[in-house]
């Protein structure tokens, strides 16, 4: 067991540091450069933050609309050969709510500002 | 792909020896011209270099030109025309009466400058987010959805026979592509294979009309002032096939920059895209299939995201900028169920 903190909060920790310190030092291109850096880092802190949890429901609601067991890579490869096959369509209500829900928890943590995502979330 | 991974050395020496196969150049290509002045290297366009200048002399004002030409070395991907073909389709263009910069000269090997093309140099704003926000294009924002009807009328008009040899796509020929592209990822993404198995369903069987196609008509490759269009840019990816290509990618909620109401590029509205075309004479405007190639628009981009991560895994682009674009394919997907599986 890894002491504290964790890595979101030290991964936290240097992304607040970078816009809030280093980013008003910079100008041209480093400017830039940086806030791209920033904005990887930030998505980092979120998965961090919301992977585990966001994983384990994907994996939870896949067995029940599969019903059979597997790990995620599994499952995600078997869902994704029943859609090609044609034997699980958008007709089915599961299939549209685990879709929706999945990307709506990808969204959350590679572009939160994105804005369908804005406007999917206040649905 | 950026000047900046190169020594700086050999950046000095091959600025010299352009800067004088340029200048010989354009005193041919403009007589007249004594020297050139503020020559930059533009930013924007990753596989090709765009150089802009200004050629002084006895002419009556500094001449404002452009070089866009192939790096040395550059091995263009299969799926673009070819820069050769690039400027002759500007051209084509041009004399359709599409806004475009008037090609002055294509590059031959005893120019020295490898590969491209000297055109005039127009001005106007190309970054999306300013002609969306900024005041100075508040009056022509929604006027224009109903010029680039038009404009692509002109476009779809151009006579076939006059075309150079350009590649030929059809929906079903261009989803085997990018099925394979997805297929060599490998991570299953079931929104992927949902708007897979709808786009070949719907996957236009009758014989649809062919045309030229410019195959990536959108905000940020057309350059527009306070008046209006100016310029149609980026002819790389022209093809022939459906024209109904077209007007669905200026749809693609990736152009919106955020204006995600307003369909036609964040400005605009598909009655008005659909209104343009008709006006300019192009023939039947099919709303069903403008939303069939948005959402294979959507689909494609997506796919493209792959590609930005193929080469960031293999190591050929290990920049954080292009980690951070791969991890973008999202945002398509979301579109992609907008689009196929509304809540």
């Amino acid at each position: 067991m890894q002491d504290n903190p964790q890595p979101q909060e030290i991964v936290t920790a240097v992304s607040v540091m970078l816009r809030d310190t280093i980013l008003p030092q910079l100008e041209g291109r480093a400017t830039f450069d940086l806030r791209v850096a920033i904005n990887a880092l930030e998505l980092v802190a979120r998965q961090l933050t919301h992977a585990d949890s966001s994983s384990a429901a994907e994996r939870a609601r896949l067995k029940v609309l599969l019903g059979t067991e597997g790990d995620l890579t599994a499952l995600n490869h078997a869902l994704s050969r029943m859609i090609e096959a044609g034997t699980l369509t958008l007709d089915d209500p599961g299939l549209r709510e685990h879709l929706w829900a999945t990307t709506m928890d990808k969204l959350k943590i590679d572009q939160p500002n994105y804005a369908a995502y804005i406007t999917e979330l206040r649905l | 792909m950026t000047p900046k991974s190169a020594p700086a050395a050999a950046i000095e020496t091959d600025a010299d020896d352009f800067g004088t196969a340029l200048l010989m150049l354009v005193r041919r290509a403009i007589p007249g011209t004594r020297e050139l002045g503020n020559l930059v290297r533009l930013s924007g366009g990753a596989s090709q270099e765009t150089w802009a200048f200004d050629s002084t002399g006895t002419l009556p004002l500094p001449h404002r030109m452009i070089l866009r030409r192939s790096p040395p070395g550059y091995i263009a991907p299969f799926r673009t025309a070819g820069i050769e073909t690039e400027a002759q389709l500007m051209q084509l263009a041009y004399d359709a009466g599409v806004p475009s910069p008037l090609v002055r000269h294509v590059l031959t090997p005893s120019d020295n400058l490898g590969r491209g093309f000297l055109m005039d140099r127009v001005e106007g704003e190309t970054i999306p987010r300013k002609i969306l926000r900024d005041k100075a294009f508040a009056d022509i924002r929604p006027k224009l959805a109903f010029q680039l009807g038009g404009i692509l009328a002109r476009i779809h008009a151009i006579d076939k026979a006059k075309l150079p040899e350009l590649r030929h796509i059809t929906a079903a020929s261009e989803l085997a592509e990018l099925k394979n592209a997805y297929k060599k990822d490998g991570q299953p993404r079931p929104v992927f294979d949902v708007a897979f198995r709808w786009l070949e369903e719907r996957a236009p069987k009758d014989a649809i009309r062919e045309t030229l196609v410019h195959g990536d008509f959108r905000n940020g490759n057309l350059m527009i002032g306070p008046d209006g269009v100016r310029a149609v840019l980026d002819w790389e990816l022209a093809h022939t096939g459906d024209p109904m290509e077209d007007l669905g990618w200026v749809c693609v909620n990736s152009w919106r920059f955020g204006n995600i109401d307003k369909p036609v590029g964040g400005f605009g509205e598909i009655a008005d895209l659909a209104e343009g075309y008709r006006t300019a004479g192009g023939e039947t405007v099919d709303l069903a299939r403008i939303k069939y190639w948005e959402t294979f628009g959507s689909l494609r981009w997506g796919v493209m995201c792959l590609g930005m991560l193929a080469r960031f895994t293999s190591g050929e682009d290990r920049s954080v900028e292009r980690a951070v674009i791969s991890r973008r394919a999202s945002e398509n997907e979301i579109d992609l169920l907008r689009l196929l599986a509304p809540r």
